[in-house]
């Protein structure tokens, strides 16, 4: 069994004293696990940070058994990020998640896709938008989508103030009444009205994370969220 | 098996768990240790012996010695207003090879992992920040290693002394990033050229 194709790194685990288990994300493949000989190797490590953009080759003798990766690096993203916090904290956030969400050996090109815009637009004006964009695509991807088109109660598209946490519906500001300080705030950037501060990303983060801790992570064996995303919504928080 | 040859076995097991050596290895090691039995085996068994009865984390900064405080944290001669925090014990070592640092350290034992799943509360964080609240701390240099975890680690650092540096009590600084001695550009990955790139300074 082989397949070839470009992906980004989500995570390296030492494997032995010279060998690593990397977990990568192609568009064709999905999330995929194997083994890489050398990859402990001094020569290795800086290409074996989360985030690297690699052409990997995969290889076994059945499709079931892990595999060994063969790797070329192609470009890193992990050191134009280190000198900033918030970047950092985006790209470790972008690759946890992913590790965490996927199931192995699915393809998700559409997320993949959109997964390698951000990572390439991290630092970039308006890149917190574009993340908690792409987390709300992660829960769609994964069947946990939120409908935004319209109130879920009088059926209207303006003024969407709301989602339910249980449905993930929209819910118009005037259909709110007494139920207002029950549902979760909607920032209009995610309506795609307006640019977007650091309250409305905070908003958005509280939003998708809702849905990522009570509706993602249960179907996934009740695990806590990575920490890394939790590292960005402090880091985010702290600097008001 | 013989008693004998078992207890051997045992010996050989336990070696082949170090790092760098394996079941063969383990095998010659073993076998040049009895064939050197009052050279290198007694004594090494005794001085084993020692360290395990002996060896103890600093109660300061988390480097290894045999007392509580370690011979770096009792030292008269170094700087009291200095403190570079390592991720490991075997970056102190490697940092006391240089002879170019003159201060204390910290040890944190580890860095911040998402993968692992470690967090502030598993390192010696909140021992820094009191050392540094209440030994007169000029300097903070975060010497971390260049890779995901360890930067993710000092700017956690960073951010939890920031109120102590906006108020001008103690400066952070970082270890350089870029070309090491010896090194070729033609064979630098493309991450580190860009580091050294960005921190260029005057020549």
């Amino acid at each position: 069994m082989e397949w070839q194709a470009e992906g980004v790194l989500l995570a390296a685990r030492r494997h032995g004293e010279t060998a690593a288990i990397l977990e990568i994300f192609t568009a064709e493949q999905g999330r995929f696990v194997g083994v890489l000989r050398g990859g402990a190797s001094r020569k290795m490590a800086a290409h074996l940070q989360v985030g690297t953009q690699l052409q990997a080759t995969w290889r076994a003798r059945l499709s079931d058994h892990m595999g060994v990766f063969t790797i070329e690096p192609l470009q890193a993203r992990a050191a134009p990020a280190m000198a900033d916090p918030m970047q950092l904290a985006g790209l470790n956030a972008v690759c946890a998640l992913l590790s965490f969400a996927l199931p192995e050996r699915n393809a998700h090109p559409a997320l993949y896709a959109r997964s390698i815009a951000l990572l390439d637009g991290l630092g970039a004006d308006h890149w917190l938008d574009a993340y908690v964009q792409w987390e709300m695509a992660v829960l769609a991807e994964l069947g946990f989508g939120l409908d935004l088109s319209h109130c879920a109660r009088t059926g209207v598209s303006q003024d969407l103030a709301y989602v339910s946490p249980r449905t993930g519906r929209a819910v118009a500001r005037d259909a709110a009444g007494e139920w207002a300080d029950r549902l979760l705030p909607l920032p209009r950037f995610l309506q795609g009205v307006g640019p977007a501060d650091r309250e409305d990303h905070i908003a958005g983060l509280r939003l998708t994370g809702h849905f990522l801790a009570h509706h993602l992570a249960p179907s996934l064996g009740d695990r806590p969220l990575p920490s890394a995303r939790a590292r960005l919504v402090d880091m985010l928080n702290r600097q008001g | 098996m013989s008693e004998g040859a078992r207890q051997i076995e045992d010996l050989i097991a336990l070696m082949a768990r170090l790092p760098g050596l394996g079941p063969r290895s383990a095998r010659r090691a073993v076998l040049h240790l009895i064939k050197k039995r009052a050279a290198v085996m007694i004594p090494l068994a005794e001085s084993l012996a020692e360290v395990a009865r002996e060896a103890r984390e600093c109660l300061t900064c988390g480097n290894i010695g045999t007392d509580e405080v370690c011979a770096i944290c009792s030292d008269p001669k170094r700087a009291n207003g200095l403190i570079c925090v390592v991720e490991d014990v075997a970056d102190l070592w490697a940092m006391e090879r240089g002879r170019a640092f003159g201060g204390r350290y910290h040890v944190l034992g580890g860095t911040l992992s998402a993968l692992d799943d470690i967090g502030p509360e598993d390192l010696r964080i909140p021992r820094l920040v009191e050392r540094v609240t209440q030994d007169g701390v000029e300097e903070v240099i975060l010497a971390l290693n260049a890779t995901v975890d360890g930067q993710t680690t000092a700017h956690y650092i960073a951010g939890e002394l920031a109120p102590m540096a906006r108020a001008g009590q103690v400066k952070i600084t970082s270890l350089a990033q870029g070309v090491p001695i010896g090194g070729e550009l033609d064979y630098l990955d493309d991450g580190t050229i860009t580091a050294a790139l960005s921190a260029r300074k005057s020549f």
